[in-house]
């Protein structure tokens, strides 16, 4: 899912980075977000509603809407779309409201 | 307490012209943002922009990020950059409250202030529209352009306005198909070489079609859309079924106006401008006199019309506060003239009738 | 309609086209920017003052089909990709037309591929001559391909068989 050629743009991706989601181990790039290197991995369900527990993913990318909240690290209620990716990262979608432990 | 001559919330092209021309005008800057680079939505715009010379027509998106940049930086003297810092309240002794890195709270107290937080985007109501898969233009645009991650195989755009139609463009640069662009308007909104340069790569544009439905288990299987008769009432058999991974929705963008809101600044539900809008005079001076605002903010336009008005904002802020720029009259005269070339053709008639209502003369 | 399909009307086309006399002297601009919008980079960046848009920039282009010699700035400038150059001079077969192509991969010289008419569909097999990609064009590169001459007002894009 990643592009490897681009007509106008040039990647240079960052080095590797390693990080852990729903117990997987996958791999993103330095500089990239939690919800972009979730997405290049093939993950599109980033959480689920409170309520109704329907899946979420991401909608605007930018920290506005709130649709993206997952724990990272222990931390409920990340924004993972403005969330930048760090060296052994643990991802996991976050079950109900979340609680500040 | 941060003191400061002049504080700008928003590194978007808004803020960040408006900081490069009150840094001419010899004001000590403060600007804000909230993500970690400036620019904006710049930072992902690959096509050329319109307009004339001024506004860096020709020039694609990233690049004028990079020029402004680059101003921005021949001026660190005057301008302190603030990132990862979001504003959180605006306060009426003028103190400002800010958080920087998610932890550490400030207060700032500027002289005068301008807002530049530009828009976010609309949402559209439909049947499992919170089905992963569906997504703003702009996340795409992100995800894509920024990141260079394909946002899924098979697109469907809704909205055939500039952005739609653009990211549309950008979709099938990165490798991805569109399968088809639809809009509820009878009309491309839109600039019509946008749409002829997409359709002629064979993209189908349905006008007067709305989404009826997204199915889906876990994210996006398939995207229903249906046929609006004059009166814009859905028409049933009209039914046409897209296998489609994405749905990219492109259907607006609403100014971010809280901090303006709270500020207390007298605001218009102004619908030719997007939303609820500060009423400001032809400097972008608010009815709070020490706040000014340029960009999206104060009513959706195109970005080069969002860089100029932070120049003149910069420019007549900075005035406000004793630091005269000595070709004012000049420069606010060819300010107000570029935004009224922008604003002055057939496409912008909207944006006329918008502004004239938020003028406080 | 275009306002409803992005794709011109055959007068339209016809309209802003030079006439064959013309196009048969040699290569010259065609500009397909049917609305006004404020835009005027195609004017500024002629350096034969072939354009003309005036004090307005919201009006239409006005080309000079005297002045224009074809060079194809233009066509790498314009933001909204409308401009195309077409040579009637090398053969009575065939016309060359110039078009911008921003994907990848880029045509080779030589390369058969599918011309495209206005809708992207399918018309004819058309050979490409010449790919121009230098940096002043900045990522627009310039694509002339060989088109049989009855194609001449349908004949808009090219789709290789790999395009990504």
């Amino acid at each position: 899912m990643r592009i490897k050629e681009h007509p106008i743009l040039n990647f240079n991706r960052g080095k590797e980075i390693h990080f852990r989601f729903s117990g997987k181990t996958m791999i993103g790039y330095e500089g990239e977000t939690v919800a972009a290197a979730l997405h290049a991995n093939g993950v599109k369900v980033l959480g689920e509603s409170i309520e109704k527990h329907r899946p979420r993913g991401f909608y605007c990318a930018i920290g506005n809407c709130s649709s993206c909240l997952m724990e990272v690290d222990g931390v409920p209620n990340v924004k993972t779309c403005v969330t930048k990716l760090k060296e052994g990262m643990s991802v996991e979608i976050q079950k109900g409201k979340g609680e500040l432990k | 307490m941060i003191q400061t001559q002049l504080a700008i919330i928003g590194g978007g092209p808004a803020g960040l012209c408006a900081a490069i021309s009150a840094a001419e005008s010899g004001s000590k800057v403060l600007l804000i943002e909230r993500n970690d680079t400036l620019g904006g939505q710049l930072v992902k715009q690959t096509h050329m922009f319109f307009g004339s010379e001024k506004q860096y027509a020709s020039t694609r998106g990233i690049d004028i990020a990079k020029i402004l940049l680059d101003k921005l930086e021949e001026h660190k003297d005057n301008i302190t950059i603030m990132k990862d810092t979001t504003v959180l309240g605006i306060y009426e002794d003028g103190v400002i409250t800010a958080m920087r890195d998610e932890d550490k709270y400030m207060k700032i107290k500027p002289e005068a202030l301008i807002v530049a937080t530009g828009a976010s985007e609309k949402f559209l109501a439909f049947p499992n529209n919170d089905l992963p898969g569906i997504y703003g233009a702009g996340a795409v645009q992100t995800l894509m352009n920024v990141h260079g991650v394909k946002p899924g195989n098979k697109v469907l755009m809704v909205g055939a306005g500039n952005i739609g139609l653009i990211v549309s463009y950008q979709l099938m640069q990165a490798g991805v198909k569109v399968e088809a662009i639809i809009d509820a308007a009878p009309k491309i909104g839109g600039y019509l070489v946008h749409a002829s340069k997409i359709r002629r790569m064979g993209v189908p544009i349905y006008t007067s079609y709305t989404v009826k439905e997204a199915i889906g288990s876990d994210a996006l299987e398939k995207a229903i859309i249906w046929k609006l008769d004059e009166a814009w009432k859905p028409i049933a058999g009209s039914e046409i079924s897209f296998d489609v991974d994405v749905m990219c929705v492109s259907v607006g963008l609403t100014p971010l106006n809280e901090l303006l809101v709270m500020s207390g600044c007298e605001m218009q539900y102004i619908p030719e401008l997007s939303g609820i809008v500060p009423m400001r005079n032809e400097n972008y001076q608010t009815t709070v006199p020490h706040i000014f605002t340029a960009g999206d903010s104060c009513g959706v336009e195109e970005a080069s019309s969002a860089m100029v008005e932070g120049y003149l904002a910069g420019l007549c802020a900075s005035d406000h506060i004793g630091n005269r720029h000595p070709m004012y009259e000049e420069k606010k005269a060819d300010f107000i003239n570029q935004l009224e070339g922008l604003r002055s053709g057939p496409e912008a008639a909207h944006i006329r009738s918008g502004v004239e209502k938020s003028l406080r003369r | 309609m275009i306002e409803k399909t992005g794709i011109p009307s055959r007068e339209q086309v016809m309209d802003v086209f030079p006439d064959v006399e013309r196009i048969n002297k040699g290569p010259v601009a065609v500009i397909e920017c049917y609305k006004e919008i404020p835009c005027n980079p195609c004017t500024t960046s002629c350096k034969f003052n072939a354009i003309y848009i005036g004090d307005d920039i919201n009006k239409r282009p006005d080309l000079s089909e005297e002045k224009c010699i074809g060079c194809g700035v233009c066509l790498s400038k314009c933001p909204g990709l409308a401009i195309m150059v077409v040579d009637g001079s090398k053969s009575s077969e065939t016309v060359d037309i110039t078009i911008p192509y921003e994907f990848l991969p880029l045509p080779k010289p030589g390369e058969i591929v599918d011309g495209l008419d206005r809708s992207g569909a399918f018309i004819a097999k058309v050979k490409i001559i010449k790919v121009l990609n230098p940096k002043s064009y900045d990522r627009t590169p310039l694509v002339t391909a060989s088109v049989d001459r009855k194609y001449l007002y349908d004949f808009r894009n090219i789709r290789l068989e790999e395009t990504l």
